[in-house]
């Protein structure tokens, strides 16, 4: 008996891909994010609300990813910018490869934001490195305020909180303050928006975000990589 | 719920080694799952079981080691072990601390037995 150590990540492939999208998104100054929630906290409908919103000279893209329909980029194509669906089948969550494979025909040197809408799913999509500069994970007020220490590893691997919904706060029993302590138990260091998809409360602080994460994002590839 | 991919990938990395020692046979390989990693390591191995039936690996073995969260105090820095949420020191009762571990899906070894060089084989060495 022979015992031959490997010492290497389970999914060493998909973040090989991964790490070869995260150089070129480095390149070309693309700041890709990965929104992640629960089926029906709003991902599509803050991205409608951001699209709608964008000055039309900015240069961003969206991959959506769903099991099945073209429904959300019909969705998001109203609004003028580049927008694929990723329809993945059954596969409960992107992977690298489905990126990597959706992203041949657009030239990243023509973007700045590249916004990835994964599939609604807390558990599974949190394993998987799509070469992004930032994790965001949506709640919605009609969760409840535990999420975060119920599926807490994409609360532990998310930059930021989206709390979406919140124009439903008079009507729900959810507790925005236990949420945000629920969250940064998790993840001390979690930043957090509140938003209002409907009325668009919250909506301009997002964008103001993503912007100046871009900022900083370029700033930090400027550095040598150590 | 992607249990099933994981295991595929276990099994996968475990094929690719053995092309590289292709007179050994695998037996048991081992992986160190984080609490944090989001998986299940009962159906993990329910789909590890279920995807190495009647193939070449139906034999491996898995070894699923969980490792917990580790967290190292930012003031004193004592290194412990989050349970239940609970951020304190035991140390110094600090509660500034940083995470070193806990979200692992990791590929530790393989176990292989070697073929013993039959007769019958008739290798010229």
């Amino acid at each position: 008996m022979n015992r031959v150590p490997l010492e290497r990540k389970v999914l060493s492939e998909n973040d090989r891909v991964a790490a070869d999208l995260r150089e070129e998104f480095r390149q070309h100054g693309v700041l890709c994010v990965n929104l992640v929630s629960a089926p029906g906290s709003g991902k599509t409908s803050l991205l409608e609300r951001t699209l709608e919103q964008m000055p039309r000279s900015t240069r961003a893209a969206v991959l959506t990813g769903d099991l099945q329909t073209e429904n959300d980029a019909a969705r998001l194509r109203r609004f003028g910018f580049p927008v694929k669906q990723i329809t993945t089948g059954g596969t409960c969550h992107l992977d690298a490869r489905m990126i990597k494979r959706h992203l041949e025909d657009w030239r990243l040197e023509d973007l700045e934001y590249l916004i990835i809408e994964n599939v609604g799913n807390l558990v599974c999509p949190s394993s998987y490195d799509l070469g992004e500069a930032a994790k965001i994970v949506l709640l919605s007020v009609t969760e409840g305020e535990d999420k975060p220490l119920k599926y807490p590893t994409i609360f532990f691997k998310a930059e930021l909180m989206v709390l979406n919904k919140v124009d439903l706060l008079p009507y729900v029993p959810f507790d925005v303050e236990e949420a945000v302590e629920n969250a940064r138990m998790v993840h001390p260091a979690m930043e957090v928006i509140r938003v209002s998809c409907l009325t668009g409360h919250g909506v301009r602080e997002w964008r103001t975000w993503l912007e100046h994460r871009r900022h900083v994002f370029l700033q930090t590839r400027e550095q040598p990589v150590a | 719920m992607h249990e099933m991919g994981i295991a595929d990938s276990i099994l996968e990395a475990v094929r690719t080694e053995m092309v590289r020692c292709p007179e050994s046979r695998a037996t048991r390989v081992g992986v160190r799952i984080g609490e944090l990693a989001a998986i299940d390591a009962e159906s993990l191995r329910f789909c590890f079981d279920a995807l190495k039936r009647d193939t070449d690996l139906a034999g491996l073995e898995l070894e699923i080691e969980v490792c917990p969260r580790r967290h190292r105090c930012k003031l004193c820095r004592t290194e412990f072990t989050v349970r239940d949420y609970d951020f304190e020191c035991p140390q110094c009762h600090g509660l500034a601390s940083e995470c070193l571990s806990g979200d692992q899906l990791d590929l530790a070894y393989v176990e292989v037995e070697t073929h013993e060089p039959s007769t019958a084989g008739a290798q010229s060495s």
